[in-house]
């Protein structure tokens, strides 16, 4: 009968199907097997025995709205066995999986949905930044995806990046915006400690914080770190330290510090480097909803913008 | 030997006033982890007091630390006077009572400092699930070796669950708890993925069904015919509801990971079973609540009555709630919500929290030989818990029934209505006033303690009623 048994042996379906079948032919049993009924007018007697001084059982019949309750569930369970799947790999009549209805719903989404997706992709970002309900859309998407590292604000968190100031690790275009979110993104700020030793990470710190003109640096040690800064750091922070895009360098020279801008923080960073990671969500999301994503981002860059010029 | 002419009360004693502190330790670490949900800043950035280490503290101490005493304490009782004979051995008694304690103290030290198994209920690394094993197995040879030596006929009723509940609980500790041990205080589960968590709710549930269940139906069934001095009201109904009831529990486990990884045919199973546990647990809730047909009257006067009923009561309504959450399309609403916490509060603080507590009224002085202290204060006491409860569960309600329907929520675009941390910001209010019934359930429990403490330091008026009765003639 199971010759698509989903184990090893379809011996478990039979055994599935015993136990359970079974079972609840065990409990009508008990139940028919106990349930006496009083003859008319026959009154209640204690059943004879006493425990403890004065522990005695009655033994009254059992209610019958009770028994009726008990034998509804038992029916309700017996067709949901052969309407669902319950008994081992019979998979039950209404084809009923869980994954199946998984799909179903998704299958129902794309069709309400979809028209109005593939109409907001078609559309270049440039156009649907200025796309109120587009933007909206956006930003209700981020809210559900996005800010649990961005924050609800976008404003960041230490390890990732605030998206509403005009630093972009990896390029502030919407395109590239749009990239980051598809395919993600992979930081690597290598550990250097056993390159350069523990003096030459407290050297370079301080010629990186003399870079965004922090008055702390000390200017001998800096004077130091610059030597290190042009042989170790400048082939993707740049000689003068304003980053690079196309690797994730971020600019040096500006107050703005993903892993926190204390001395402490550049040292460990520095010294033991920092693994970012941006996941993908092409994949997980599809192109239209990424579209819409990159536009709300890149609207909340252009909406300071604004702010600023004003 | 004259010793055998007396009950064992020193072991029941000593886990009756155990239970009691155990219950407001363990209700004072749920108030505090409460008040953390609603004002996070109160774990102080201090490990040991976060809200990870202490909930298993909490959820251990008050399931085994206070429900395991008043489930010793009142099973060494009832076996022993509904038996008519002491106890199989003082010795294992005694150390069943030590074990346990040092079981319980080793919880309270290993849970704060992060030490853990990481499965739900079963927390304890090996070394004391070992220790739990022997203490469990020395339970077992004193309760069932009582039966054995019983000078009455029949075995009452009180009994079959509490036997129930000791063998079934060490059948699930022990399967539950099989692991690989890497070093003394860490070790990985034997078993792997969706069978770990299957064997995790297959032992979970019936935590729930055997400890928290049928143990304290034992309780039920020896306290409220003896405290309304009424016969049980029927005995075809204690078989029927206690032979299903002990089947169908076991099989209820899956209806915990319900639209998970577990293949649909056993989340069915688990929801075709659970649904068929609503009789036979209402079974138990008739058998309690009808003994009182002929004593209606009593429950105006006697707050220890009061206790008990209530408590049957909460059970009947958290066993017609759990069948209907556990029903698939229910429980794609409620699971993962503060609804699964009220349900568990309704069963924890209503049920076995009461059940024990109008037990312990009825069996402290009896047993220490002396007058309860007051009865206005279980009055209050009674007042003060059915506040708290009702409080607790209402709010856990709303909030869970809220969280569940804005999770879902979606825009006309399809996208969520909410985000997740809109729910949290609107759980807030029912997290204080959950917070404020734990505060009242707690006050009642001080109550309590302190007519424990006067009832067992007042004067001695009697001796205590420690005389096995001489066997009928007729048998």
């Amino acid at each position: 009968m199971f010759e698509n048994t989903i184990f090893f042996s379809s011996f478990w379906d039979w055994f599935i199907i015993a136990l359970t079948l079974g079972g609840i032919v065990g409990v009508i049993w008990l139940i028919i097997w106990v349930n006496k009924r009083p003859a008319k007018g026959e009154k209640v007697q204690p059943m004879g025995h006493t425990w403890d001084g004065d522990l005695q059982e009655l033994n009254n019949p059992l209610p019958m709205w009770w028994l009726n309750m008990f034998y509804i569930t038992i029916m309700f369970g017996l067709v949901y066995l052969v309407l669902y799947p319950g008994l081992g790999s019979y998979k039950g009549l209404l084809g009923w999986t869980q994954v199946g209805q998984y799909e179903q719903e998704i299958d129902a989404a794309n069709t309400a949905y979809g028209p109005m997706y593939d109409k907001y992709k078609a559309l270049p970002l440039a156009a649907l930044v200025k796309d109120k309900d587009a933007v909206q859309i956006g930003q209700r998407l981020f809210m559900t995806y996005c800010t649990v590292c961005h924050g609800s604000d976008a404003g960041g968190n230490t390890g990732f990046p605030n998206l509403r100031d005009h630093d972009w690790l990896y390029g502030g275009e919407p395109e590239m915006i749009e990239t980051s979110i598809k395919a993600g993104r992979q930081g690597m700020m290598p550990a250097w400690e056993a390159a350069i030793g523990k003096e030459g990470v407290k050297n370079v710190t301080q010629y990186v914080l003399s870079l965004s003109g922090r008055a702390e640096a000390n200017p001998a040690a800096a004077e130091k770190g610059k030597t290190v800064f042009a042989t170790t750091c400048a082939a993707c922070h740049g000689p003068d330290g304003k980053g690079m895009a196309a690797l994730g360098a971020p600019n040096l020279t500006d107050k703005i510090w993903l892993y926190g801008g204390s001395v402490e923080s550049i040292e460990k960073t520095v010294a033991e480097g920092r693994q970012g990671k941006m996941p993908a969500h092409g994949d997980f999301l599809g192109d239209a909803k990424v579209h819409l994503l990159a536009a709300y981002v890149y609207s909340l860059s252009a909406k300071t913008e604004d702010t600023a010029k004003k | 030997m004259v010793e055998q002419t007396t009950y064992n009360y020193k072991v029941v004693r000593q886990f009756a006033i155990m239970a009691v502190v155990w219950a407001i330790v363990g209700m004072l670490v749920g108030v505090y982890i409460a008040a953390e949900l609603a004002w996070p800043f109160l774990n102080f950035d201090i490990p040991y007091l976060t809200f990870s280490r202490l909930r298993p503290l909490h959820t251990n101490a008050v399931i085994f630390a206070f429900g395991g005493c008043a489930l010793f304490a009142t099973s060494y009782y009832v076996v022993q006077r509904t038996c008519h004979a002491r106890l199989l051995s003082d010795k294992l008694a005694a150390f069943t009572f030590w074990g346990w304690q040092a079981v319980i103290v080793l919880a309270a030290i290993t849970l704060p400092l992060g030490i853990t198994s990481g499965k739900e209920y079963a927390e304890l690394e090996w070394p004391i699930d070992i220790l739990i094993t022997i203490v469990w197995v020395a339970y077992a040879v004193v309760f069932f070796g009582t039966i054995m030596k019983r000078k009455t006929p029949h075995i009452y009723v009180a009994n079959w669950f509490y036997g129930a509940f000791i063998i079934t609980i060490a059948m699930l500790h022990i399967f539950n708890s099989a692991a690989m041990p890497v070093t003394f205080w860490k070790s990985y589960s034997a078993y792997a993925g969706v069978q770990d968590a299957m064997v995790q709710w297959w032992y979970g549930h019936n935590a729930v069904g055997f400890f928290l269940t049928a143990g304290f139906l034992g309780m039920m069934y020896y306290f409220i015919p003896k405290q309304a001095g009424r016969p049980v009201f029927s005995y075809r109904l204690s078989i029927v509801h206690f032979w299903a009831l002990i089947f169908t529990y076991i099989w209820a486990g899956p209806h915990h990971l319900h639209y998970t990884a577990l293949p649909d045919w056993t989340q069915s199973l688990g929801m075709v079973m659970s649904l068929i546990l609503l009789a036979p647990s209402w079974g138990g809730m008739i058998n309690g609540i009808m003994t009182l047909s002929g004593a209606w009257d009593k429950l105006r006067t006697d707050p220890i009555l009061r206790f008990l009923v209530v408590s049957v009561s909460f059970y009947g309504m958290s066993t017609f709630e759990g069948p209907m959450m556990a029903i698939k399309t229910v429980n794609a609403l409620s699971h993962y919500t503060d609804w699964t916490v009220g349900h568990v509060h309704s069963g924890a603080l209503g049920w076995v929290a009461m059940v024990s507590m109008g037990s312990l009224y009825y069996m402290i002085p009896r047993v220490f030989g002396r007058e309860l202290y007051s009865l206005a204060l279980v009055e209050l006491h009674f007042w003060v818990a059915t506040i708290g409860v009702v409080l607790y569960i209402a709010s856990m309600w709303v909030s869970g029934i809220m969280q569940g329907l804005m999770w879902r929520a979606v825009n006309s675009d399809g996208t969520l209505t909410y985000s997740f941390v809109e729910s949290v910001q609107a759980m807030h209010p029912f997290y204080v006033v959950r917070t404020l019934g734990g505060v009242f359930f707690l006050l009642g429990a001080i109550i309590m303690m302190y007519n424990v403490v006067k009832t067992v330091t007042g004067a001695e008026p009697a001796k205590v009623n420690d005389i096995i009765p001489e066997p009928a003639l007729a048998h």
